[in-house]
């Protein structure tokens, strides 16, 4: 005889819930507290190593949206090209990575930020000033499995401990 | 055990008494409810593993004060084609009776506005009222959704005050009396150890009368918005808000008075075990809440009268023949005799519990 009709299953029920009071909550308290995000995250922005950058345009070419614009100029002395204006519009850019993958020269990076909301348009718009590697702006592990060892491992909700999703 | 009364104008003053008692209960509905909206917000987070509100003062605290501020800021919007006048008027209409329950109920001995002859008849003729409330919130909306949901609020308050009442009238034959501080008196022995299967069948009648999960249909957000809270905002869906919360707070304390021995208990001060054993019930509907998913209405409507109603038809016969044919048998004989009557029935009936014939799941 199954007693799950006969007023078993709430009781069952009731267990459950009340056995969950002792459970350590899975919410992380954002601005607070952070979870690692994964090392090879498609993060925000673009960054660009202005030594190693040719001026081939192989970025923009990859490009289908359309949103890298290079104009470079000739340094006839050195016989090479010299970047005039790069720029990218964030506002278009759908973080697919491709300008990464296509760079023959180890120059332009995906971030590992993911916090680049904005108040204007305009301030979308990363010009060469704002692609700099800086403290703050990391680069990602995005197609650089090397870079990717450096930075801190990814935390998830999962995780236990909890010194592991509050630290960056 | 020495029980402490006061006396029943107890600053020797009728509007004294009439006056401190009128001001203290309004203080006490009110900041209970908050503190109560709080605790409920705060003990289902946790239950789903979640925080809860806990940015408002220290673990939240004033979170519901906050709610309170920003709700009489909050601009009200009247239905351009519904009943002005009745939709003003339903939340006083659903919020009043409520507070006048309060009236009746022993916060401890003598602690009482008016100690009525007929206390737990006056709660039960009082609490009704309510429905009225939100059946004119619900129709002077003009809105589909709320007129559904204040239907199926009529709809389940009528059916559910029959196995209320008759699981009151267990613990009223028990009691001797229809007083509320007569029936604190009168539990020696909790009267829910005396009256189980009473005291199921009353809880499961109040969850349902006060619309609390599993028997929140009326206001089901998934299916029909909010119900009768719908068109409501600002202050008059404050008011609504109160009359619900109020609404569980009065059945916390009712089922506390009639079940649980009141203000009753060793070494603590009265009021604080009345305050312990309302907070305790509480906690069960909310409990209940996290667990329980919500019924139909053809199951609450089976639930109403082929469950609870025979079975509180069963429970009143019974309770009646021990008091009439062994009146003289010390009570305690009666707990082990009414647990096993309670297991036997409530097995016995729900092998039986079919809803349209047996062509409809349960």
């Amino acid at each position: 005889m199954k007693f799950e009709r006969y007023g078993l299953g709430i009781a069952k029920g009731l267990s459950v819930t009340i056995r969950h009071l002792l459970r350590r909550p899975i919410t992380t308290q954002y601005p607070e507290q952070r979870l690692n995000v994964s090392r090879r995250i498609r993060g925000n922005e673009l960054i660009w190593n202005k030594d190693k950058c040719t001026g081939c345009g192989t970025c923009a070419k990859a490009c289908h949206i359309g949103a890298i614009h290079i104009s470079t100029s000739t340094n006839l002395v050195d016989n090479k090209y010299e970047v005039q204006k790069y720029e990218v519009d964030t506002g278009y850019c759908i973080f697919c990575g491709l300008c990464v993958e296509a760079c023959p020269f180890e120059a332009l990076f995906l971030s590992y930020d993911y916090e680049c909301a904005r108040y204007r348009r305009n301030d979308l718009f990363q010009d060469r000033e704002k692609m700099v590697e800086t403290s703050e702006r990391k680069v990602s592990g995005y197609f650089y499995p090397g870079r990717a060892a450096k930075l801190p491992r990814q935390s998830l909700l999962v995780d236990n401990d909890r010194g592991k999703r509050n630290g960056r | 055990m020495a029980m402490q009364m006061l006396p029943p104008d107890w600053p020797g003053n009728f509007w004294a008494h009439w006056a401190i008692f009128a001001v203290a209960i309004l203080v006490f509905v009110l900041l209970m409810v908050m503190v109560f909206i709080w605790f409920e917000r705060r003990a289902l987070a946790v239950m789903q593993a979640r925080l809860g509100p806990n940015r408002a003062g220290p673990f939240g605290l004033f979170q519901s004060a906050a709610d309170a501020l920003k709700l009489l800021i909050k601009e009200d919007i009247v239905p351009a084609k519904g009943d002005k006048l009745v939709h003003w008027l339903a939340p006083v209409v659903a919020f009043v009776p409520v507070v006048l329950i309060f009236a009746v109920v022993p916060f401890w001995g003598g602690a009482i506005l008016a100690d009525l002859n007929i206390g737990i008849l006056y709660i039960v003729a009082i609490s009704s009222v309510t429905a009225v409330g939100i059946f004119m919130a619900g129709w002077s909306s003009n809105n589909k959704y709320s007129t559904l949901g204040a239907m199926r609020q009529v709809a389940s308050v009528v059916s559910y005050e029959i196995p209320v009442v008759l699981s009151v009238v267990g613990v009223v034959l028990l009691a001797g009396s229809l007083s509320m501080q007569q029936i604190v008196a009168a539990q020696d022995i909790p009267f829910i150890l005396l009256q189980p299967l009473g005291f199921l069948l009353f809880f499961c009648g109040a969850l349902a009368e006060i619309n609390r999960a599993p028997f929140d249909l009326t206001e089901a957000d998934s299916e029909i918005v909010a119900g009768f809270f719908t068109e409501y905002s600002g202050m008059k869906f404050g008011l609504l808000f109160l009359a619900e919360y109020g609404e569980a707070l009065a059945i916390s304390a009712i089922v506390t008075t009639l079940f649980l021995g009141g203000w009753r208990g060793p070494l603590l001060p009265p009021f604080l075990w009345f305050l312990l054993k309302v907070g305790l019930v509480f906690f069960v509907i909310v409990w209940i809440r996290a667990t329980v998913p919500r019924l139909r209405i053809d199951q609450l409507m089976a639930l109403a009268w082929k469950f609870l109603f025979p079975l509180a038809l069963l429970n009143l016969l019974i309770t009646a023949a021990e008091i009439l044919f062994w009146p003289a048998v010390s009570l305690w004989v009666f707990v082990p005799i009414n647990f096993a009557v309670m297991i036997i029935l409530v097995l016995l009936w729900s092998k039986f519990f079919k809803l349209g014939w047996g062509k409809v799941e349960v």
